[in-house]
């Protein structure tokens, strides 16, 4: 099935006033399509957590958005250091996040457990030096 | 219970959305750390935090809270005003401690909800 809408969106690096902008234009779209709220809010919590950790971790990315008539394709990427231990940073409460992002509130090692716990399908692909891809799906219906 | 009424509870001084003084607040959180009102908060309108930067206006705005309390007599920044603004989120002030706003809150009939970890 072709998808209905493509959007892609910039994620700058260390740009900490407009993190969120890219997952705050995906949320106002799914609502304009008349999305369940449910669903937005789902989507909304596993962008958002993607494209904090590109600002974080891999010096600014991009995400990709495929709307389709029965899922919601995401994917958040970026060419920074990557991801030694997937296993261990899928673990919560691990972080590798500096100082100054926990004073912001962030970096208490839930991001990636909580994108898959939102996401109906989650991929991460990562490896030292070749940047992370993150692939979330959610299902409409 | 009507934000009006939480408002006058706390003392709250309001800098945002000043037509929403009548909304209905059932629910609120409170924390510092908007990696657990990511990971734990649950359909709660109202976060009461001491954190002041405008990923708490972000935070809010992903999670469906309508209004953002900052304790211990902390203001909001204009730029993130501005942003509250367009997201159509309150902001208020209070002077009261996070313990105390919250217990105040608590008291008067709202609860949390998806505070316990699964």
């Amino acid at each position: 099935m072709s998808s209905i809408i493509i959007k892609e969106y910039d994620i700058p690096a260390n740009d900490f006033s407009r993190a969120g902008e890219a997952s705050s234009n995906v949320r106002k779209l799914l609502t304009q399509l008349g999305v369940n709220p449910a669903i937005i809010k789902r989507t909304s919590i596993a962008m958002y957590e993607a494209e904090l950790n590109v600002v974080i971790h891999g010096n600014g990315g991009r995400a990709r958005v495929e709307i389709f008539e029965d899922k919601i394709e995401i994917l958040v990427y970026d060419e920074g250091p990557g991801i030694e231990d997937i296993e261990l940073a899928m673990k919560e409460g691990y972080s590798t996040a500096p100082d100054f992002i926990r004073e912001m509130g962030f970096g208490a090692g839930m991001g990636l457990s909580n994108i898959k716990k939102n996401s109906d399908k989650f991929v991460l692909e990562s490896e030292p030096n070749k940047g992370t891809r993150v692939y979330i799906t959610i299902y409409l219906y | 219970m009507v934000l009006n009424e939480i408002i006058e509870l706390i003392n709250g001084e309001i800098h945002t959305c000043t037509d929403k003084m009548n909304i209905i607040i059932k629910s609120a959180c409170g924390a510092d750390l908007m990696s657990d009102v990511m990971a734990f908060s649950k359909e709660n309108a109202m976060l009461l935090t001491g954190l002041v930067n405008p990923q708490v206006i972000r935070t809010a705005e992903m999670m469906d809270i309508q209004v953002v309390v900052f304790v211990r007599g902390k203001k909001p920044s204009k730029e993130m005003c501005e942003l509250a603004e367009e997201k159509g989120i309150v902001l208020l002030s209070t002077d009261l401690s996070m313990f105390t706003a919250c217990g105040i809150l608590y008291k008067a009939g709202i609860v949390g909800k998806g505070s316990e970890c699964e």
